[in-house]
């Protein structure tokens, strides 16, 4: 096994256009368990955690532009006012132990459907800059995830970035699981609000091969809203609307059954965590209305 | 009966690679490591530094918790050439004498494989927060599993040495 740590971007780069069979580490809570269990061995390893430029964030024309070796522990302190949905999802990654190390940089690389900060990012409408030695380009969330822990970069690419808007209303994130810590999701949702653009975004998690987006859900509330002209009152959602968006919620998820849960379970599971997630959002003090504790419907 | 040994256990080929880090204040060097060996690894075998447990090699049981240039980690999943250059403080190096003795008053002690690493993952705690709430505690040591099930009294402990 080789072993390469390099100091900046452009050498990363070009390790891994020479090596491109180099398996990227970070945080290692995804490529140390395969080691550690035997469960692959990589033909070499490229350690990113001495690359400087994939720890720094700022601002990029007007979106968030976050490193891709930004730990979850620093995303919920240095930016959890900006992006609230994923700070909320990251708040909820494994224990402190592994909020110290992992890195949404990781997870986008691992691409299981059941990682913590895909639907957030989908609800986000993010960007993924994945670059090469060739040049860098930025993939819409919404074509990165291919398949079951298979996403869209090629070989010699590794991921710089993602980027988000700073967000311009509420943002919610729910998930279900054994306990609150230590748990890979059974499934999750992701809420965000956009008041200005008038949009409604959604993002699935661990119940279908990728994470997923409930366009139609999407649609139907967004339909509501307008006919209601509810982004304008701020009043209540009906129940009944809030039933049909976690049911179409629900039939956007594309879930199995698996060790962690059933196909039906979760389907019903989304349902109520959409209609939740959405109720939640609705009434923050984000949105101008009175402050609403965190109960569900 | 034919016992199944994996991973990180079951390697015996030497590698090619040195680390140079700092171990409890003292610098140590070692050479011909395997690349794939987890920090854990090269503290235990190669250091001669068992306080940190070995258990479930994934990050979930929080037996290896260590500082690693002064953040909690599971020293499991830091890969040993990670480490290199690095600042690593084990529980042999922790300054951690109110916590162990807390434990011990509180009987938050069974069969003790967890400890090392709540006694890391408590001191984290407590340096950051000095009074932390039941809900603080249990949040803080969410990643340390004690299969004794004692956590009653090690949040008790929790408590006792943070007063």
């Amino acid at each position: 096994m080789e072993f390469f740590q390099p100091s900046s971007w452009t050498e990363a780069l070009e390790i891994k256009a020479a090596h491109p069979d180099a398996t990227p580490i970070a945080g290692g809570t995804d490529v140390m368990v395969e080691i550690n269990l035997d469960h692959g061995r990589p033909s070499s390893i490229l350690d990113l955690t001495r690359v400087r430029e994939l720890t720094e964030w700022g601002m990029d024309d007007g979106m968030l532009r976050v490193g891709a070796g930004v730990t979850y522990a620093r995303l919920i302190d240095e930016l959890g006012d900006r992006m609230p949905g994923l700070a909320m999802a990251s708040r909820t990654v494994g224990s402190p132990q592994i909020r110290n190390r992992g890195t949404v940089g990781g997870n986008l690389g691992t691409a299981s459907p059941a990682g913590d900060a895909h639907p957030p990012l989908l609800a986000s409408d993010a960007l993924v800059e994945v670059a090469s030695t060739s040049g860098s380009r930025r993939v819409s969330i919404h074509d990165f995830f291919t398949g079951p822990k298979r996403n869209a970069m090629r070989k010699d690419e590794l991921i710089a970035a993602f980027l988000v808007e700073p967000a311009g209303g509420a943002q919610q994130f729910s998930k279900v699981g054994t306990r609150n810590a230590m748990v890979i999701a059974v499934c999750s949702f992701a809420l965000a609000l956009d008041p200005a653009r008038r949009r409604v975004r959604t993002g699935i998690g661990s119940a279908g091969p990728t994470p997923l987006r409930a366009s139609e859900a999407e649609r139907f509330i967004e339909g509501v809203l307008e006919e209601e002209n509810l982004w304008d009152r701020r009043t209540d959602v009906t129940e009944s609307a809030l039933k049909r968006f976690g049911e179409l919620v629900a039939m956007a998820s594309r879930p199995i059954d698996d060790v962690r849960g059933t196909a039906a379970y979760r389907r019903q599971a989304l349902a109520v965590l959409a209609r939740r997630c959405f109720a939640w959002a609705w009434s923050s003090p984000s949105m101008g209305r009175r402050p609403a504790g965190p109960k569900g419907p | 009966m034919v016992l199944a040994i994996h991973g990180q256990a079951a390697r015996r080929a030497e590698g090619a690679l040195r680390i140079d880090c700092t171990v409890n204040g003292q610098s140590r060097s070692i050479d011909g490591v395997w690349e794939g060996e987890s920090l854990l690894y090269v503290l235990r075998e190669r250091f001669g530094l068992f306080g940190s447990k070995n258990a479930c090699e994934q990050g979930e049981c929080g037996s290896c918790s260590v500082y690693l240039d002064g953040k909690l980690v599971c020293a499991c999943l830091v890969l040993g050439g990670q480490a290199n250059g690095r600042d690593v403080v084990t529980i042999e190096g922790v300054d951690g004498a109110a916590v162990q003795q807390a434990f011990v008053d509180a009987g938050a002690v069974q069969c003790g494989f967890c400890t090392p690493g709540l006694i890391v993952a408590a001191h984290d705690l407590l340096r950051r927060l000095p009074h932390p709430t039941d809900a603080q505690i249990r949040e803080a040591l969410a990643g340390n599993i004690c299969r004794c099930t004692g956590y009653g009294k090690i949040i008790a402990a929790v408590h006792m040495a943070a007063t």
